[in-house]
């Protein structure tokens, strides 16, 4: 059903339509009207049969998670930047355990400063835990994403975190096809586990393992992702079939033919990106772009196969890897390592900064240009860094960067 | 007598000249489940416990107990420690029931999220029992445990105190006691070991919760164990049991002086025996004879500091002292032991 709806909304309503048995609270923004909506659902009677807790923390949050998803329940939860990281430990043990709980995650930026706004540093801090992790383009991508992740997660008994940007999507109102309870279940079985705390049939889950296998359960571990890369392309089949959507898979190519340049990205900023692009093919320039849903399990055949035709491309990404560059730069460069294809990356949108058309358009026709330097920080303040290095290197107690920073940019000195 | 050898250590055979009436002297009813031909070995034999450990033998009894009174039907939690590494040594297990470890520091959540999941399922004559040593419940999973409590989620939560991180080589924990000597607290300077005025008291921080059950319980009684766990059973809601379990290794006693250690801190007062409902105590053991401190702290090496190579009168007192203050504040003497 179309609804004008915000996008937190909607996927607590998806998420209520998947009838999660035991979802965990804890509010950390921009993820917080997420809980808040399944837990209307359950506490209006909508959501049956599920237990809804309001934990201490986001560490307890996935601890219960983890607790009832041995015991055999389908367990979500949700949570954001720091709180993804105090969970950190449990998000690591959660697929381990190969227990397939689903996590949203707002993308937001990590402190020191503290920031409430976007990217992706968190989301990036967790990509090699073991977790599957989508990105969702659009909100109702976010929808149609949650739905597929129990499929996937319980298939694979491996735990999917969904990744929505923050505010951009998780608060922003839109057009959205919110499916029926019908339709969900239509596609969605009731889960199985494949383990599961039992006394009748008592087995040790999180038992102690040494050098004598630990390499084979993390190969396990990595061979379920591989596995996800089969199944991601087929639930997605399934739910067009189910749902008439076209929505999820590895990844989205647009506008790809004869494209000499070609933008790389996770999430939403690929709506501008497209927009850009269509800008610049009407005035005549060989550009497309890409955009990964499936970032764990990383696409690397199907991201080589979409940038083959490529002569460069551009990574637009919202995290940084202090000390080298873009993440999923590094990413897609190991996608090319038989092609030689230069990568070039571009940081932007870092803490929530605004990534405007303007600045993307000049980016790219930089890139094309083959005047673009790597690693490019769009939009960065280079007089505010400067001055600020300079006073580093005046003085050793220059003090704390971002309130020097701060006070810069506030008297305009 | 104190620091005597395993080997110089005299034998009684039927328990004579000690106040434990043998099993079979006592009515079915009373019987500890140990002596029962269905008893459950919830931890079967063969794990890699040291000799003389406390926590495997209160592990057992408390776990026993649980099982016949859940006939069964329950799912046992573990924080990493000792407990869960010595049972769960891979490709081998000793349990005998459904088993989790997920963390060192969360063990009351992920016994919450168990819980849930067979209530939701309609399953709620599966029980869930939580365990973890003293760190894992009085400092790293502290604020899990105080949100189960807070929560009153139907958890039984399990610690076994050994007053120290004995699993990493004995560290000191907020349950470690003023004056022992740990790894991180060692006896040198002139104060050797811990320091005084500073530690948790978790029974009674887990009575301000006002959940159900609260109760604290000694190896050196295993039949009052067994009893307190079976009627923390018998509840539901949050509850929590605090057991003492000496640790031969970290506080250097003999193994075989186990029972005896155990017994000492509660005779002497150190290590009060009493039940807590809603936040109020109910019920407290009354010490049968009582010793002073020095009595149990001579048995070990953690404390020889306070002996050798002179008796440091002062810090001996202080603990005579806090002994003395639980004595009064549990009502732990009466009849002709009273004073």
């Amino acid at each position: 059903m179309l609804k004008q709806v915000e996008g937190s909304q909607a996927v607590a309503e998806a998420v209520g339509f998947c009838r999660p048995e035991v979802v965990c609270a804890y509010p950390i923004t921009p993820q917080t009207h997420i809980v808040e909506g399944v837990g209307a659902l359950v506490k209006a009677g909508t959501l049956e049969n599920c237990e809804y807790i309001n934990v201490e923390s986001e560490f307890a949050a996935l601890s219960v998670a983890i607790g009832a998803s041995a015991a055999g329940a389908r367990t979500y939860t949700a949570t954001a930047s720091q709180g993804l990281l105090f969970m950190a430990e449990a998000v690591y043990n959660a697929a381990g355990l190969g227990l397939p709980i689903v996590m949203t995650i707002g993308n937001r930026a990590i402190g020191a400063p503290i920031n409430i706004w976007n990217d992706h540093t968190d989301s990036m801090a967790m990509k090699d835990a073991g977790w599957i992790q989508l990105f969702a383009e659009t909100n109702q991508e976010a929808v149609d994403l949650h739905i597929q992740a129990f499929r996937l997660a319980e298939e694979l008994s491996c735990p999917v975190m969904v990744c929505i940007d923050g505010f951009i999507l998780t608060h922003a109102y839109e057009r959205i096809d919110v499916p029926t309870q019908a339709e969900v279940d239509a596609f969605l079985p009731p889960y199985e586990p494949r383990q599961q705390l039992d006394p009748a049939e008592p087995y040790s889950i999180g038992a102690m393992v040494g050098p004598e296998a630990f390499t084979e359960v993390r190969y396990l571990g990595h061979e379920k992702q591989l596995q996800a890369l089969e199944l991601i392309p087929e639930i997605a089949q399934v739910f067009k079939d189910v749902f008439g959507r076209e929505t999820g898979g590895l990844v989205h190519p647009y506008a790809l033919d004869g494209a000499e340049t070609v933008i790389v990205a996770l999430g939403s900023i690929n709506g501008t990106i497209k927009e850009v692009v269509d800008a610049m093919r009407e005035d005549g320039a060989s550009v497309g772009s890409l955009s990964i849903c499936s970032f764990r399990p990383f696409p690397l055949a199907a991201v080589a196969e979409a940038l083959s035709g490529a002569k460069r491309v551009v990574v637009v990404e919202k995290s940084l890897a202090p000390g080298l560059g873009g993440v999923v730069a590094s990413n897609v460069r190991m996608a090319l390592a038989r092609q030689a294809v230069p990568v070039q990356t571009v940081i932007a949108g870092l803490g929530g900064r605004p990534i405007t058309m303007a600045s993307l358009r000049s980016t790219f026709e930089a890139a094309a240009a083959d005047n673009l330097e790597d690693v490019h920080f769009l939009d960065l303040d280079t007089e505010a860094v400067s001055q600020e290095l300079a006073r580093a290197r005046e003085t050793r107690k220059s003090g704390p960067t971002a309130e020097n920073i701060l006070r810069r940019l506030g008297t305009g000195t | 007598m104190s620091g005597s050898s395993p080997s110089e250590q005299t034998v009684k055979f039927y328990q004579t000249g000690t106040h434990t009436v043998g099993n079979r002297l006592l009515d079915d009813a009373k019987r500890t489940v140990q002596a029962s031909m269905e008893r459950a070995n919830a931890i079967t034999s063969g794990h890699r416990a040291c000799q003389g450990c406390g926590e495997a033998l209160g592990a057992r009894y408390a776990l026993d107990a649980a099982m016949r009174a859940t006939e069964g039907q329950m799912v046992a939690v573990n924080a990493t420690g000792c407990l869960e590494v010595f049972t769960t040594p891979y490709p081998e297990t000793s349990w005998q029931i459904p088993w989790l470890h997920s963390l060192f520091g969360n063990a009351p959540a992920v016994a919450t999220g168990v819980a849930a999941a067979f209530r939701v399922k309609g399953r709620e004559d599966v029980r869930v029992v939580a365990q973890g040593g003293d760190g894992g419940t009085t400092d790293i999973g502290f604020g899990c445990l105080s949100g189960m409590f807070e929560r009153n989620d139907d958890v039984l939560y399990v610690c076994y105190d050994n007053e120290a991180y004995m699993n990493t080589g004995v560290q000191r924990s907020s349950a470690t006691p003023p004056a022992a000597r740990t790894a991180t607290t060692p006896a040198v300077g002139d104060a050797p070991g811990n320091v005084f005025g500073t530690g948790k008291n978790l029974p009674l921080i887990a009575m301000a919760h006002n959940i159900p059950y609260v109760a604290t319980a000694s190896v050196a009684d295993l039949h009052d164990l067994e009893a307190k766990v079976t009627k923390a059973m018998s509840m539901r809601g949050a509850r929590y049991v605090h057991v003492m379990v000496p640790c031969p290794l970290g506080w250097g006693s003999a193994s075989n002086d186990t029972i005896k250690v155990a017994r000492m801190a509660v005779e002497s007062g150190l290590f009060p025996l009493f039940e807590a409902e809603h936040g109020a105590v109910t019920a407290s053991n009354k010490i049968r004879r009582r010793v002073p401190v020095t009595e149990y702290l001579k048995l070990q090496k953690r404390f020889q500091h306070l002996f050798k190579p002179t008796e440091d009168t002062e810090r001996i007192a202080r603990l005579q002292a806090m002994a003395d203050a639980n004595i009064k504040r549990f009502d732990l003497l009466d009849g002709e032991d009273a004073s």
